[in-house]
């Protein structure tokens, strides 16, 4: 069964339109939610929250329509607003154990996971300070703590990695990982840096002015395009003369910016061609590399052409 | 128990566990937010320093009901007394500047405090509906108040009864000194949460609420003497209907025909019952106007 599905999902706000018709759907593991600000991702995770109505569309989450049946999908996912929001004057501590009573744990057994969530997302002796005096990081863990203290079976997680450094940033991710994969949650987490994503999910959703731009599993993005960049020089317009002798030996090339060529890989001896046509032709061959694409690469428009490499 | 094999004094990372336990209902999250925010409106469960302000205002309310106590059991043939000092109606009004320093203070703790800090989301976030969480919220705050009115009215029934005053007789009035701190507690949080939801700044809510409750009370006050010793009781009776605190010592002079506390109480049954309308106007419409701010909070 699909985590979150939706159909013609669509927010109208009345200036703006937030999602439009949107398709998608998400499974277990760890699903990364790709978009700039503004694409709709905050949108489309309050509307699965069934705090926001759609104006069109439907949504469905862990099967419970979000329309009719938001206290119970609530009750079965956690989620972790992209903003602040935690009391000065309260402890970690303090607060995970009243939020998992919100969720309606009783008060024992919301102590107790209070304090494994805690020890999990990695706060010690400080969940016992009231949180004013916390730093980023740590506010981010006390944050995805009470979006878990309830065994949720999905969590939302809005920019946790926002404003982090990057020793904490790959720490979250990889607590990130940890929940999808190791606590058996579902996870649906949202960035506007695309490459964090690879790392952590297992499939990437890409918004764009709220559409569904791309939905994949993250292997097809990073996948080998069966293409090699080329660079040459030691002659004006080298890379011209290369693609030349590249097409007439039957070879699909093609320029790829500056003094760049691409060339389609046919099969394991394509770069020995490459080689000794350049040397035939008295060039020097500064580099030649397979070309992966990136999860950026979605967003790029006008093809290879365009593509600088990596 | 841990097998023997295992080396004593090791804690193991049992990994992720998943909770198989019961859940409370609907109801039971409610109570329990409830017994949470009653606790927070006197410091427990928060912060060292929260503690100070409203403990401090029990004490100083308390402290006065302890000495007319005091003085009600040891010299009362002595001083030929034959009821309380200061009746369970009047006793709030003597305390108004007590009462409202602490709604002052806690309304914000408790209703700007989710707000400002946005704290709002993590419980929209969760299963209780947005109105429920408003009325909980009030629910709380009344009843701590109402704690705070009646902790002085209790300990002066105590020593009512310890003097040998006619049980029967106090019973009914202590009774009717509850019911009136109860609209009173009511009144002013309903009031002071109303204040505090449309302030977002604690400091500023805690100065509005201050004006709100101090100044209405003062010029009521002032009115009341000016109307009372010019002969103009109508317009102190009218005046009444604009301080919390005169509005209930109203009630009560209406209801029990108790001693009043203010110089001009309302007289006839019409003017008792526009006492009684207003009260019950103002503690709905607050209820009401909470609700409709809380619809435009966005999570």
């Amino acid at each position: 069964m699909a985590v979150i599905e939706t159909v013609g999902l669509t927010k109208q706000y009345p200036s703006v339109t937030a999602l439009d018709r949107l398709d998608v759907t998400v499974g277990e593991g760890v699903t990364g939610l790709v978009g700039a600000n503004g694409a709709g991702k905050s949108t489309l995770i309050k509307i699965l929250l069934g705090l926001v109505p759609a104006t069109g569309g439907t949504a469905r989450v862990l099967g419970h329509d979000v329309a009719t049946e938001g206290p119970t999908i609530r009750a079965l996912v956690g989620y972790m607003p992209e903003h602040d929001c935690l009391p000065a004057d309260v402890s970690a501590s303090d607060l995970v154990v009243h939020m998992g009573q919100m969720s309606g744990l009783p008060y024992a057994a919301a102590r107790e996971r209070a304090a494994d969530v805690l020890r999990h997302v990695g706060l010690a002796e400080e969940r016992y300070r009231p949180m004013g005096g916390y730093s980023t990081g740590m506010k981010q863990r006390a944050k995805l703590a009470q979006a878990l203290v309830h065994d949720p079976k999905l969590v939302l997680l809005d920019e946790p990695t926002n404003g982090l450094d990057p020793s904490s940033r790959d720490d979250m991710l990889a607590l990130v990982r940890k929940v999808g994969h190791e606590f058996g949650i579902a996870v649906l987490v949202t960035s506007h840096l695309l490459g964090e994503l690879e790392r952590v999910s297992d499939h990437v959703v890409v918004l764009d002015g709220g559409r569904l731009l791309q939905s994949s599993a993250t292997t097809d993005f990073l996948h080998a395009t069966g293409s090699l960049i080329v660079e040459v020089m030691g002659k004006p317009d080298a890379e011209r003369l290369l693609g030349q002798a590249l097409v007439e030996a039957g070879l699909t090339a093609r320029p790829a910016g500056g003094a760049l060529i691409e060339v389609e890989v046919r099969d394991e001896t394509t770069p020995d061609v490459v080689r000794d046509l350049t040397v035939d032709l008295g060039l020097g061959l500064v580099r030649m590399q397979e070309r992966h694409h990136r999860i950026e690469d979605v967003f790029r428009e006008g093809g290879a052409g365009s593509v600088i490499p990596v | 128990m841990s097998s023997p094999s295992e080396p004593a004094g090791v804690i193991h990372d049992l990994g992720y566990r998943p909770y198989g336990g019961p859940r409370l209902r609907a109801g039971e999250v409610a109570w329990s937010f409830f017994v949470t925010g009653l606790r927070n409106t006197f410091g427990l469960g928060r912060s060292g320093r929260s503690k100070v302000l409203p403990m401090s205002m029990l004490a100083l309310i308390v402290l006065p009901a302890l000495i007319l106590v005091g003085v009600l059991v040891q010299a009362r043939k002595a001083l030929d007394l034959d009821s309380q000092i200061v009746s369970y109606s009047s006793y709030p009004l003597v305390t108004q500047l007590l009462i409202s320093i602490f709604v002052a203070s806690q309304a914000p703790a408790l209703i700007s405090r989710d707000l400002r800090f946005r704290t709002i989301t993590l419980y929209l976030a969760r299963p209780m509906r947005r109105s429920v969480y408003v009325l909980v919220r009030l629910a709380s705050l009344t009843a701590a108040t109402f704690l705070l009115i009646a902790a002085p009215l209790v300990l002066m029934y105590v020593g009512g009864v310890l003097a040998d005053l006619p049980l029967g007789r106090e019973t009914g009035r202590f009774l009717g000194g509850l019911l009136g701190a109860l609209l009173l507690a009511a009144l002013l949080s309903g009031l002071s949460a109303l204040v505090a939801a449309l302030t977002v700044r604690r400091g500023m809510a805690v100065a509005a609420v201050i004006v709100v409750l101090l100044v209405s009370y003062t010029v009521v006050v002032a009115i009341q003497g000016i109307s009372w010793s010019t002969g103009h009781d109508r317009v102190g009776e009218v005046a009444g209907l604009f301080s919390p605190y005169t509005l209930v010592n109203g009630v009560q002079h209406f209801l029990f025909d108790v001693t009043s506390g203010t110089r001009t109480p309302p007289e006839g049954t019409g003017m008792g019952l526009l006492y009684i309308a207003v009260v019950l106007l103002t503690v709905l419409g607050a209820i009401g106007a909470l609700v409709a701010r809380y619809r435009s909070v966005q999570p």
